[in-house]
């Protein structure tokens, strides 16, 4: 039985004069993973960076609609975006370890967050970096920089550092696009373990690994979500031509 | 084809002949000081404060002056340089009115002559804010000085963090100061040294601007409002003024050496405070 977690409601998104989505509704559902496909330029980021409202660091960058997490709607005036970012964690494309140890990248957020106490913040890292499937290959140097991980590594010790914020929603931007096929793999493997806890939504170009690894499947094209279904049924009876076009591979 | 491999090697010995040349004036200049220099320096020289306007005696005085106007004016011109930096950076929407002004006025005031600040230091603080020859007059006026070099190598070292560190920092809920102070600065950290480096050194070179703000008694300065001789001030002194071409030059050795030591102790600060390092 499925939970609706997020919830999209007519999301525009304009970059000046130039508008990136349509008008998107779609509804997100909890311990599931949803990915979103489609062309370059198509939209998919700019949606996925809508729901941790991110889009507002560009300047020029404006947004209408409304996204329900749970309940509460996220473009309120009143919400607090810090607060909704520690319940939103995002991995972007290319994995970013800030210049510090292992230990200190994973024990950002939760320092940031007021935790302060060693002892709890070592708690946080080892559950954390486990939970991420990193703690065995590095628990013997966690207070070496971090920048010496492989590709792989780095791109799991960023994730384990949104873990360690306990987020409810994870956002994933193509986060395998610069990761070899054996690293590739184990994200993927790690994607379905995370599931259990959290709801992932991801944007990939590779439309193997959305169809491996998730659960539903939104179809951008030119700004507008032409199509969105359970993973199973949109690559096996695409309703829409413009989808079965693309995931058949005719254009795109 | 011949012509254009003759034009190659030509020119490469040129480039080559430049390296050369920039290598031999510095050895030459400080082998000739050091010549020159060294037989005035002894234990006294370093330690005993001057005697009969510097004649006799040793330059303790300087020595103190000069290190105390050089942290004086950092303490007054690091947090602004560094503020004004991240505001530009950080704050201010590039092509704003207000950015462009500073930038303007960054760049105005790194061109300015030292002597042209003296002259404001002197009838602004020496005289109409009465602050006197002092240290204080003194330090103003050089934060002014430097103010430029820090803010503009402020503002490269920040610009060039990852857009990535801000990004992934502020969607792990960090806030914005918190992402600037945690992530932004530490990585921007090496780049402030550096242009507080490049300060330090102006400073203690200073000369012109000092004589008339921070005036040029031999005593020890005492405080803020005492007035002050730096190294480089009593060097021209002690020229100008026919003193004792030995002293001076022996005062310009230890100039050097202050440099050297400055430098050396920045380099090694770095390497501790960078990420990379510190962490190796």
């Amino acid at each position: 039985m499925d939970n609706l977690k997020l919830k999209s409601e007519s999301i525009k998104v304009y970059y000046k004069d130039f508008q990136a989505l349509h008008g998107v509704y779609m509804n997100i559902q909890a311990n599931r993973v949803t990915a979103l496909i489609g062309p370059s330029g198509c939209g998919k980021s700019t949606f996925l960076r809508t729901i941790n409202r991110l889009n507002e660091l560009i300047a020029g960058t404006r947004t209408e609609g409304q996204i329900y997490l749970d309940d509460k709607p996220i473009y309120d005036k009143d919400l607090d975006v810090v607060e909704l970012r520690k319940e939103i964690g995002m991995v972007f494309q290319k994995p970013s370890v800030f210049p510090m140890s292992i230990y200190e990248n994973v024990a950002y957020g939760p320092r940031i967050h007021g935790i302060k106490k060693r002892s709890q913040l070592s708690e946080i890292v080892e559950k954390s970096l486990k939970a991420a499937n990193l703690w065995n290959e590095v628990n013997d140097r966690l207070n070496s920089p971090a920048a010496r991980l492989s590709g792989g590594q780095q791109q799991r010790l960023v994730i384990a550092r949104v873990l360690a914020v306990e987020p409810q929603v994870i956002l994933m931007d193509e986060p395998a696009s610069a990761l070899d096929p054996i690293s590739t793999s184990r994200l993927e493997e790690l994607i379905s373990e995370l599931k259990k806890h959290y709801t992932i939504v991801i944007v990939t170009h590779n439309m193997q690994q959305a169809a491996r690894i998730s659960d539903y499947t939104g179809f951008f094209l030119n700004g507008d979500l032409v199509e969105f279904n359970r993973t199973d049924e949109l690559f096996v009876n695409p309703r829409d031509k413009r989808t079965e076009d693309y995931i058949t591979g005719r254009f795109g | 084809m011949l012509n254009s491999n003759i034009q190659d090697r030509v020119i490469r010995g040129l480039m080559w002949l430049s390296g050369l040349l920039v290598v031999a004036i510095l050895f030459i200049i400080i082998a000739y000081i050091s010549l020159k220099g060294i037989s005035a320096i002894n234990l006294d020289f370093i330690f005993d404060l001057p005697h009969r306007a510097g004649k006799e005696g040793g330059i303790f005085s300087t020595i103190i002056s000069t290190i105390y106007l050089t942290l004086a004016s950092l303490i007054i011109a690091v947090p602004l340089g560094v503020g004004s930096a991240i505001h530009l950076e950080e704050y201010a929407r590039r092509d704003s009115f207000f950015a462009r002004l500073v930038n303007l006025a960054a760049e105005t005031l790194a061109g300015i002559p030292s002597i042209v600040f003296g002259l404001f230091g002197f009838v602004f603080f020496v005289i109409y804010l009465n602050l006197g020859w002092s240290v204080l007059s003194g330090s103003l006026t050089m934060a002014i000085m430097i103010l430029p070099t820090i803010t503009r190598t402020s503002q490269e070292a920040i610009l060039s963090v990852p857009a990535e560190y801000r990004e992934n920092s502020l969607a792990l809920g960090a806030s914005k100061w918190q992402t600037i102070s945690k992530v932004v600065l530490p990585s921007a950290l090496p780049g402030i040294i550096t242009g507080v480096i490049l300060s330090i050194g102006r400073a203690i070179g200073e000369t012109a601007a000092l004589i008339l703000t921070a005036g040029s008694s031999l005593g020890m300065p005492a405080g803020l409002l005492d007035p002050a001789r730096t190294m480089s001030v009593h060097l021209y002194i002690l020229a100008m003024e026919g003193i004792s071409m030995e002293r001076a030059f022996g005062t310009a050795f230890l100039i050097i050496v202050l440099i050297v030591i400055i430098n050396y102790l920045a380099n090694l600060s770095l390497r501790r405070m960078s990420p990379a390092g510190r962490l190796q």
